[in-house]
């Protein structure tokens, strides 16, 4: 498809869109009619829904959507990345049954990976999964889970055999949520919220079907999935945001917005807000503080160069280039910016960052932002395991020696809350 | 092109990095840091009659070559990895910089080809004792005699001040801030190479005694065209700090990964893998910076003027700490004279400080952005 061009493309999908774009429809009809045009997930396969399109002209896609307000498929939460996962892993079935069903936002997911016992090292999963009868048979407990509480189906990495080395003992299922053997307890975190939740399995089924890749491939499959959570981690803050326009589709949007996006709502503060750092600062009058200044310059600079860094690994992706390392460090360095906007806002609130809610400026919406940075660098890989992955696959450094690789994983040791 | 270079460019850097490597080994590094004039007149001649350095982003009216500063901080950044001991930046980016902003069509016609040839090495001299990098620290007097004018106080932190041929000098009349030109033989004008922490860069002060002088564009027009050379210069640094900063982060990986201790690469240590990591973001953050900003100067966007601040504050922070982060890694061996990794440290260091360290460019960057 190289010889498509941008205008091309552009005008393809602005002609499909002012012939068929209307405010009016119900949204899961709209967004039926988008993914049978291919234009919902331009990038997707001719053969599922998509148009084969080269992922440098996606964004001109989502530019015409964005330009005439056209609501786009169901992007938002983890069912994204249970699609990317299907899409690269799962087999005829698995797409037929769930694909279309999740661009069109009738379903939820959850990601069931991290445990108690195993947050960073998600492979040292303990969850077990045995065959009884004809079909899977699930107990443990996970935890981390956003959305549980809402999600038809889980992705499930499980442990289905303890002699085989760690990362060889995994499985990796589709799990109904929706069955006498699935209990889930929300989480309250520190800014007050309870996005995530522990999902107990009590002897929860899986049927065989809804196993995927083979048996022992789970961790394979895994990494699929984490690959696109890091790359996908600015994307859900963009689609939490609802539009103001009238229209039953754009209704029913904000009504989807309200519930499946409610557990990202705090998101935005968890990046540290860059965007309200100088209106904050003309309205707080610190713009006029030699130190404060200071301090907002660090951040205005850390954020553009941050953004340049990611315009830079998109060029190099736009040419057919292959991508340097800059397109790594996303991550990291959006944990950097949270932390330096964090300081700064409370630096320009002063006293009253000792308060939050309706007593608070902007009606406790810096006092979230306070309280919410500190998940940025922990969720979808610490910046410590980022800086791992950094050092060792763009940089080359050798792994550190390993404890838990050389042996079955029943005799590897770990932790006793499990 | 703000976020990628084309082919002809990437193709002209691979070209650079050799051809650099091959003439500016550290062995040549260390013997001209080591020569009062810090490089060698002939070979500068012939490898920039063999590049064309100086004359890449003179028009080619002028007798140069007629690119950009995508071109131009290319090359810096290249001398920077390479710390390629030449007059370049004071020829190339700060007199070329001042003439092309200030000059008359005469001036330029007259004094570019000479910058452009590689035959005439120049600079630009306007910051005095009181160490200030922007022009109110000007004190230096010209008066006006017969038609011409003469020179009386003193410059200092003058790049290649010393061994220049020609001087552009910022000074004020009773119109205001002017450019001059100055002869580096002129009479009554004395230099003093001035002993630098960082022997890869010479600096001089000059003395002027009626130091007779030929205005360079108008007399009391100097402040704009001033201006817009420090954010040209400012860009233009910032460049050649990305390449001095990767270096080191190049230099110190490669160093982690043989030496070995407790029985391993200390490579293989997560306390050097995570500084690796942090190492790597800061540089490539200044790099993102440093080519943003070359495109904002050959594209002309209206926000240059903040964006070399941003630039510049970026790689100042960046480049001092993978410097600092460099010889740590190569611990007690690091900081030996013998180890190469202090004349890397203190270019960065030098240029972190010099056009205004990151302190002075957020301020400006703040005063130009937003109020």
């Amino acid at each position: 498809m190289s010889e498509l061009t941008e205008e091309g493309v552009r005008n393809e999908v602005r002609a499909w869109l002012e012939a068929n774009w209307d405010p009016d429809l119900g949204l899961i009809e709209w967004r039926n009619r988008l993914i049978d045009s291919g234009w919902g997930v331009p990038g997707w396969p001719k053969q599922w829904y998509g148009r084969d399109l080269a992922p440098a002209l996606v964004p001109v896609v989502e530019e015409e959507m964005q330009r005439i307000g056209a609501i786009g498929v169901a992007k938002a939460g983890i069912r994204t990345l249970a699609a990317a996962t299907i899409l690269e892993h799962g087999t005829d079935l698995h797409k037929e049954k769930f694909l279309r069903r999740i661009l069109t936002g009738e379903d939820t997911w959850c990601q069931l990976f991290s445990e108690p016992g195993s947050g960073s090292d998600v492979a040292g999963a303990v969850t077990r999964a045995e065959m009884r009868g004809n079909k899977w048979v699930v107990n443990g407990q996970k935890v981390w889970t956003t959305s549980a509480h809402h999600a038809h189906y889980g992705l499930l990495l499980a442990r289905t055999d303890w002699d085989q080395v760690k990362h060889k003992g995994l499985s990796y299922f589709i799990l109904d949520m929706h069955q006498p053997g699935v209990k889930v307890q929300p989480l309250k975190q520190m800014n007050g919220h309870a996005s995530f939740n522990q999902v107990f399995f009590t002897d929860a089924e899986v049927q065989p079907e809804f196993l995927v890749a083979n048996v022992g491939e789970g961790w394979a499959v895994t990494t699929t999935t984490l690959m696109h959570e890091r790359r996908g981690a600015d994307g859900l803050r963009a689609w939490a945001m609802g539009s103001d326009k009238q229209g039953r589709a754009y209704d029913e949007e904000r009504a989807e917005i309200a519930t499946v996006m409610e557990p990202y709502k705090w998101y935005p503060q968890r990046a540290g807000r860059v965007d309200l750092v100088l209106p904050r600062a003309k309205e707080t009058g610190a713009i006029d503080d030699p130190v404060v200044r200071q301090e907002i310059a660090k951040v205005l600079i850390m954020s553009k160069a941050a953004e340049w860094t990611a315009r830079r690994a998109r060029a190099a992706q736009l040419q057919g280039r292959p991508q340097g390392p800059e397109g790594s460090l996303g991550k990291l360095v959006a944990s950097h910016v949270a932390r330096a906007c964090a300081r700064v806002h409370s630096q320009m609130t002063g006293a009253a960052a000792l308060l939050s809610g309706e007593d608070s400026p902007m009606n406790g919406l810096i006092a979230e932002i306070l309280v919410s940075v500190p998940a940025g660098s922990i969720a979808g890989g610490t910046d410590e395991i980022q800086r791992n992955i950094i050092s060792e696959r763009v940089l080359k450094m050798p792994k550190e020696p390993r404890e838990d690789v050389d042996k079955p994983f029943r005799d590897v040791p770990r932790n006793i809350v499990s | 092109m703000k976020f990628s270079f084309s082919s002809e460019q990437e193709e002209f850097r691979t070209n650079l990095r050799r051809l650099f490597a091959e003439r500016s080994p550290t062995k040549e590094v260390r013997r001209l840091m080591e020569t009062e004039a810090g490089y060698d007149r002939e070979a500068w001649r012939k490898l920039n009659a063999e590049l064309g350095l100086t004359a890449i982003r003179i028009p080619e009216a002028y007798g140069g070559q007629g690119f950009g500063f995508g071109e131009l901080c290319i090359v810096l950044e290249e001398m920077g990895r390479a710390l390629v001991c030449a007059p370049c930046f004071s020829t190339a980016v700060l007199a070329t910089g001042a003439i092309l902003n200030a000059g008359k069509e005469a001036e330029k016609q007259a004094l570019l080809p000479g910058i452009a040839s590689g035959d005439t090495i120049a600079t630009l001299a306007w910051v005095e004792d009181n160490g200030r990098w922007d022009a109110a620290g000007t004190a230096l007097v010209a008066t006006r005699s017969g038609d011409g004018y003469t020179l009386d106080g003193h410059k200092s932190f003058v790049l290649d001040g010393h061994t220049a041929d020609l001087i552009v000098v910022l000074a004020r009349t009773a119109k205001g801030l002017s450019l001059f030109t100055v002869a580096g033989e002129a009479a009554g004008l004395s230099r003093r190479a001035l002993k630098t922490m960082d022997w890869t860069r010479k600096l001089a002060r000059l003395e002027f005694k009626s130091v007779a002088a030929n205005l360079l564009g108008d007399e009391g027009g100097a402040a704009g065209p001033f201006a817009r050379t420090m954010i040209e210069a400012a860009i233009c640094l910032a460049n050649e700090m990305a390449g001095v900063a990767e270096r080191l982060r190049e230099d110190a990986l490669a160093y982690a990964k043989l030496r070995v201790q407790f029985g391993r690469a200390i490579a293989s240590f997560q306390s050097m893998k995570h500084k690796q990591a942090d190492m790597l973001v800061d540089v490539e953050l200044a790099k993102s910076a440093a080519y943003y900003a070359a495109a904002a100067l050959d594209e002309g966007d209206n926000d240059v003027d903040a964006v070399a601040s941003l630039a510049k504050a970026q790689a100042s922070e960046s480049c001092l700490q993978t410097a600092i982060h460099a010889i740590q890694i190569h611990g007690g061996i690091g900081f030996t004279w013998d180890n190469d990794t202090h004349l890397w440290f203190k270019r960065a260091k030098s240029s972190e400080m010099m056009l205004g360290d990151a302190h002075h460019h957020r301020e400006l960057m703040m005063q130009r952005w937003v109020a």
